[in-house]
């Protein structure tokens, strides 16, 4: 990666929505220069997708999130990458990591209610044929998410002038 | 009671602070956009306060050294022949002290006697003067301007010494012009400085605040300069510590010794929690290539081509101010003082920056805005200070 990549990624992880006009002026880049890097990263899927950080407590949206360690049998010449694959494509997972330690799979779902995230455990994780075990655990409150403080105003404590 | 007549003149007779008026001011609108201020907007790295922390659960709460805890100056001593080609010997040259503030009060009291000149670049930050006379010596502002970028030339520092000269106060990286003293100017400093006997108390606390591939060079580094420089710094900015009260001076033992005789009847210590903290900072700073640090000046920087940017864009003459975290405009072409330029963008606009006359005469039409600031709000700031401007201009 070049130094302007590596800033613009540092720019755009803190506010995705700054012009790319900004971010040249920012970086002390050519704007046709930092268009081009960004274009560059979208190509090599450096950057995926520009989302923001959402506290869902503070709407009136029903949700429910769960982390589900999911224990399988690894396939031949497939490792976990085809088991893993079978996971990522329901609509309820929201992520999924290899991990290491006592289980293999570390699976994040989210449905509106309670009931929901039930039926997709019992009726459609369980089942896969190579799921040996699950445990799921569900979040009761979000601390901090991608480097942003949820439950605090992050009030600025400075005096307002100071010489 | 008449109070004045047991007040003592000489300090009755300094003029309050003229950001003071500004604070009051600013301090009374509660939305407004503060671009006055004169601190990093990051909290200190969260591993140097929780090395403040362990030494509080182990109950370190005792007085350290009067100089400071050893290990501290060893820290010292390391960062500042690392980073700036110093060599001071953490027993005898180093004095910790609460903030670059008490270093440098303590530096004026142990030199200047009454009557004694000291020169002090004219815009600077707002203590030097005051402390000056409260030491019983005379303030002579050096002139110095936008065309120079606000360095400190050899000619003008030498047509405001007298006889009575002694002391030369150097604040660079400086608050509030951003300027910075690259090592030909400090050459050219350096002979005068011979020339004229003078001592020298470098105020570098905005040292790691450099940017755009400009080196901080150190006074004391330049020849000859060491046995008559006191290097003042801290932590303030570099490890965004301002509350932490922690800085330093350097120098020769003769001089470090007076004004350690000063800080130990005045103040005894300063506190340890601060100390323990700013030691992990420098001990971390050196096994990680001083990680926080750069990642701190790099975002410090963005900000600074951003504002420099948009000053430019609404056509108000900006020079480039490679050091600090200041910007510092000239705001002459709407034809207002900075006074009236900092009072009205306040009050119409709800936005506030600081008149540059705070910091000396030199200062007018000038102003200094801070970019230690979220983006977001700099942008927000920049905008309403572009209407302004080209409703006044």
């Amino acid at each position: 990666m070049t130094k302007l990549e590596t800033s613009i990624l540092d720019i755009l992880q803190d506010d995705c929505r700054l012009s790319l006009e900004k971010i040249a002026v920012m970086t002390g880049y050519q704007l046709e220069e930092v268009a081009e890097a960004v274009q560059n990263l979208e190509n090599k899927k450096i950057i995926l997708k520009y989302s923001p950080v959402i506290n869902w407590d503070r709407t009136d949206r029903e949700r429910v999130e769960a982390m589900i360690e999911v224990r399988v049998t690894p396939q031949r010449d497939m490792g976990f990458d085809a088991i893993a694959r079978r996971i990522y494509r329901f609509d309820e997972v929201k992520s999924v990591f290899l991990m290491s330690g006592s289980y293999d799979l570390l699976v994040l779902v989210e449905a509106r209610t309670l009931k929901e995230l039930a039926a997709f455990v019992s009726g459609k994780l369980s089942p896969l044929e190579t799921v040996t075990g699950t445990a799921t655990s569900f979040v009761l409150k979000r601390y901090k998410e991608e480097g942003v403080v949820f439950e605090q105003d992050e009030t600025d404590r400075r005096l307002v002038i100071s010489p | 009671m008449n109070y004045q007549q047991y007040l003592n003149s000489r300090i009755s007779a300094v003029p309050p602070s003229g950001i003071r008026r500004f604070f009051d001011l600013a301090s009374s609108r509660k939305d407004a956009i503060s671009l006055g201020v004169g601190e990093p907007d990051f909290k200190t790295p969260y591993l140097i306060r929780d090395a403040a922390i362990n030494s509080l659960i182990d109950g370190e709460t005792q007085y350290t050294a009067n100089r400071g805890l050893l290990e501290l100056r060893e820290e010292i001593a390391l960062y500042l022949s690392g980073r700036y080609h110093l060599s001071y010997q953490p027993e005898d040259q180093i004095l910790v002290t609460i903030g670059a503030s008490e270093a440098i009060d303590l530096a004026l009291r142990a030199l200047i006697s009454d009557g004694d000149e000291v020169l002090v670049p004219d815009p600077s930050y707002v203590s030097y003067a005051p402390g000056v006379i409260f030491a019983g010596g005379i303030p002579v502002p050096v002139h110095t301007c936008q065309e120079n970028e606000f360095r400190l030339k050899a000619s003008d520092l030498e047509k405001a010494i007298t006889p009575s000269t002694k002391l030369l106060i150097l604040p660079y990286p400086n608050n509030p012009t951003g300027a910075i003293m690259e090592e030909k100017d400090l050459s050219e400093i350096a002979e005068i400085v011979i020339k004229h006997d003078l001592i020298v108390i470098s105020d570098e606390i905005y040292s790691e605040l450099i940017y755009d591939g400009h080196i901080h060079i150190s006074f004391a580094a330049i020849g000859d300069m060491y046995p008559r420089t006191i290097t003042i710094n801290g932590f303030s900015k570099a490890f965004a510590m301002t509350g932490w009260r922690v800085g330093y001076a350097c120098g020769p033992e003769e001089i470090i010794s007076v004004m350690n005789k000063i800080h130990q009847y005045a103040i005894m210590c300063a506190p340890r929690q601060g100390q323990v903290a700013a030691a992990s900072a420098l001990r971390m700073g050196r096994e990680n290539n001083y990680e926080a640090v750069l990642m701190m000046r790099e975002s410090y920087d963005r900000r600074r081509r951003l504002m420099v940017n948009s000053f430019r864009q609404m056509g108000l003459n900006c020079f480039e101010p490679y050091g600090a975290f200041y910007v510092f405009p000239s705001i002459r072409c709407t034809g207002m003082s900075s006074e009236e330029f900092c009072s009205r963008l306040l009050q119409e606009k709800n936005v506030a920056a600081v008149p540059g006359t705070a910091f000396g005469s030199s200062g007018e039409g000038h102003i200094r805005c801070c970019y230690a600031t979220a983006v977001d709000k700099i942008t927000v700031a920049l905008e309403r200070m572009a209407d302004f401007v080209s409703s006044n201009s």
